[in-house]
């Protein structure tokens, strides 16, 4: 189980005049799943991307802590896995060279058993040679999870987890979500009841406005 | 320490020579610039002090029109996210500017090598110091240019913004470069050019290190 905790000191976020939502606070730690719920437009993706160190806050604070010490946002990237619909993977290249890629940037081995693996769990290692761009849009999602797992962060934050994916698909992501929750925080944003349903701790932006 | 970025370069390498985003725009240009500046003087020969200035101007909007894809490309394929979340600041930063030093590199020899042939006024008598003003203006170019296209990914008219903020801040280096390339023309020695070659040496370290120390809060929202 990791000491990992990630904290939040009345986090508010504006754009502009608008308020999205204000004095939010929290505090989740090791494991578990942690889920945020709220309507279209609450602001459910803006908060985890606060949480993944993307955007900043109007106010209050987020740290993420593990047992060295509060992690400095440059380093921030290599304890976050991230998968959501907006997130765009590079089209010209293949699934592999894809992953191969993110592992020289990111300068970690490239193990090719544990993607192999993962591919094979999320459906895809038939077709891990072809382009992405030759995906369909739940094969794309799909693929997104393994890029997430790649690097074993701390923590995984899943923006709308099971958008585009079929039933085969949705069965594999709730498995690995409960795996995963088994040792590193996770965070769920969506409106689904059966994703919420998994959550331990529910937070709804609805109580923040 | 260089692995990262030199990983990001790579990548960005490979993605050029799939996607041709950067090197057939900049090849046309230089083809039609070169072609326009040639079909105006005729068969008049421009003197020297125009040809060092013409060549340098060629160079500069080279540049305008490539070395923004660096960003750009990446803000349009809606792939900032993902670069966002593999890679720190400081290693997107140096793996765009080692794309972008390379780039202007290899398009200025060709410029270079190209006005060598086609205009007779272009005659290197220091060679030396047209190389060292070649090299230190590039390292300016590309720099300057990197964390530009940086601000203007994120802007709604990315093709009129970047020259025009480009012009303000590029302009103390080509004038310098444009001066030191007529000292090259007639043979002038590194003493006498000792001034104009510390401003651009300067120029180069003041933008790479402020470039690095404000990406950060270009890169993240």
């Amino acid at each position: 189980m990791s000491s990992y905790s990630i904290h939040s000191q009345s986090l508010s976020k504006s754009f502009g005049r608008r308020l999205i939502f204000k004095d939010i606070n929290f505090n989740w730690a090791d494991n578990g799943i942690f889920g945020i719920l709220g309507p279209n437009g609450s602001g459910k993706s803006t908060l985890v991307k606060i949480i993944a160190g993307l955007i900043a806050t109007s106010s209050g604070k987020i740290s993420h802590k593990n047992s060295s010490g509060e992690i400095i946002s440059e380093n921030l990237h290599n304890h976050i896995g991230f998968v959501s619909p907006y997130l765009i993977l590079y089209e010209e290249f293949s699934a592999w060279e894809n992953l191969k890629i993110f592992a020289q940037i990111r300068g970690i081995n490239f193990n090719e058993e544990k993607l192999l693996n993962y591919l094979q769990q999320f459906l895809l290692d038939n077709r891990k040679d072809d382009l992405v761009k030759t995906y369909s849009s739940g094969m794309k999602q799909r693929l997104k999870f393994v890029f997430a797992l790649q690097h074993s962060p701390d923590v995984l934050i899943f923006d709308e987890p099971t958008s585009n994916l079929d039933e085969d698909g949705k069965k594999v992501v709730y498995k690995i979500i409960q795996e995963e929750s088994k040792n590193r925080i996770v965070i769920i944003a969506s409106n689904e009841i059966k994703d919420i349903e998994l959550c331990n701790e529910v937070l709804s932006l609805e109580d923040f406005k | 320490m260089i692995a990262k970025p030199f990983a990001l370069f790579k990548k960005d390498f490979h993605s050029e020579l799939k996607t041709r985003y950067a090197i057939n725009s900049l090849a046309m240009f230089i083809i039609v610039a070169i072609s326009v500046i040639l079909f105006s003087i005729g068969s008049e020969t421009i003197n020297e002090n125009l040809t060092g200035g013409l060549f340098w101007v060629i160079i500069f909007f080279t540049a305008m029109s490539g070395l923004a894809r660096a960003f750009v490309s990446e803000e349009e394929r809606g792939t900032t996210l993902t670069l966002q979340l593999i890679a720190s600041s400081s290693t997107v930063f140096s793996g765009k500017f080692i794309f972008n030093l390379i780039l202007v590199f290899c398009v200025n020899i060709l410029i270079t090598l190209l006005y060598s042939v086609f205009f007779e006024k272009f005659v290197v008598q220091n060679l030396v110091l047209f190389i060292v003003t070649f090299i230190l203006g590039n390292i300016g170019l590309a720099s300057a240019s990197t964390i530009i296209a940086a601000i203007i990914a994120k802007a709604g008219a990315k093709g009129t913004l970047y020259p025009v903020l480009s012009f303000p801040i590029l302009l103390p280096l080509i004038l310098t470069c444009v001066q030191l390339t007529l000292f090259s023309f007639d043979d002038v020695n590194f003493v006498e050019a000792q001034v104009e070659l510390a401003i651009v040496v300067g120029y180069d370290i003041i933008m790479i290190t402020v470039s690095y120390l404000l990406f950060e809060f270009i890169w993240k929202d």
